[in-house]
């Protein structure tokens, strides 16, 4: 239901805070399921952060969206035949917890009865990123530091700069018109 | 919102709150849910509660923005560090087991680096990026002043 509303909403402020409720039920999800570090993270990184990201984005931009008439057919069908696709491919999935699911049957047996023997670390979650698999946490950490390095490449210049130049080369490009409409004349006479 | 008396008193009792259950989250990781990821970001939360009542100078008087930049490299080269010393010491790359004598200590110390260098770097980022956000918006009016009066 706010996931309707996210995509009905008009009002890019409300659809801002619709993201967060969304965040939060997803946490509250997370947390019925027992998933303590997902039900965590998200509401730390869902409710909290990207809700004040979008709204220091919102201070910058323009408060509504701009409205879009007419209804573009050839999306709609790609839509539609995607989302029966991925329907169709549901049909192939393991049953819901079910107990020889892959996921159940390949590593994770291992790291529910070994993680405590071999680190003494009562967290499985801590144990395996940090420990089993801790390259992969590796790669994320450098991709948190390249995403801050381009928000600070794509922010950290002054504006007055860039528009500055965007008059000089407009300056420039109607000079070379000037030039071009001269040489044409010269040329036909 | 400077001016506002309630929300300075709640925030004063807030911060420290939100700030000291981040680094629960980062050093008690290994036995409840939590860890640099989660640490990092709520710290970084207590952190922008401060900015949105005392504003961008103040907190950034509190932790400057070069520290930033200095910070958000130093947590990833401390992951590395303990990897490659993982190397130095006969092991493979991210190899805790010949860090301390102990199987289990050795593990432990090196999953609470690790961790603590993925918060240094997660908060410093996401403190970063909302400093260059909010100070977007001044220098985008000061331009469009300087523009109309230059």
């Amino acid at each position: 239901m706010v996931a309707v509303a996210i995509v009905r909403a008009r009002d890019l402020f409300a659809a801002a805070m619709l993201f967060a409720i969304y965040s939060l039920l997803s946490a509250a999800l997370f947390a019925v399921l027992d998933a303590g570090d997902v039900a965590l993270t998200e509401a730390a990184v869902g409710a909290g952060i990207s809700t004040i990201l979008l709204l220091a984005v919102l201070a910058l931009a323009r408060r509504h969206e701009y409205p879009i008439d007419g209804h573009n057919v050839l999306a709609l069908v790609v839509v539609t035949v995607t989302g029966a696709a991925l329907i169709y491919a549901t049909l192939d999935m393991p049953e819901f917890g079910g107990a020889d699911n892959p996921a159940q049957v390949h590593v994770g047996p291992y790291y529910v009865e070994e993680s405590y023997p071999d680190m003494g670390v009562p967290n499985m979650v801590a144990a395996v990123l940090a420990s089993y698999r801790s390259i992969d946490t590796l790669g994320e950490a450098f991709v948190i530091l390249t995403a801050g390095l381009a928000v600070f490449a794509l922010l950290s210049h002054k504006p007055r700069r860039r528009k500055r130049r965007r008059r000089h080369l407009k300056h420039k490009v109607r000079e070379h018109r000037h030039h071009r409409r001269n040489h044409e004349e010269e040329s036909s006479s | 919102m400077r001016a506002n008396g309630i929300l300075r008193v709640i925030a004063r009792f807030l911060i420290p709150l939100i700030m000291l259950f981040g680094l629960y989250i980062q050093f008690h990781g290994e036995y409840s849910p939590g860890g640099g990821f989660q640490a990092g970001i709520v710290f970084a939360a207590g952190w922008i509660l401060f900015v949105l009542i005392y504003g961008l100078e103040t907190a950034l008087k509190v932790i400057p923005e070069r520290a930033m930049y200095v910070l958000m490299v130093a947590g990833v080269i401390l992951y590395c560090a303990v990897g490659v010393a993982g190397v130095m010491l006969g092991g493979h790359f991210l190899d805790f087991y010949p860090l301390l004598p102990g199987e289990h200590a050795a593990q432990q110390f090196g999953i609470i680096t690790v961790e603590f260098g993925v918060g240094v770097t997660v908060a410093t980022v996401v403190m970063l990026v909302f400093t260059l956000f909010a100070r977007r918006k001044s220098e985008w009016k000061a331009a469009q002043v300087e523009d109309e009066h230059p």
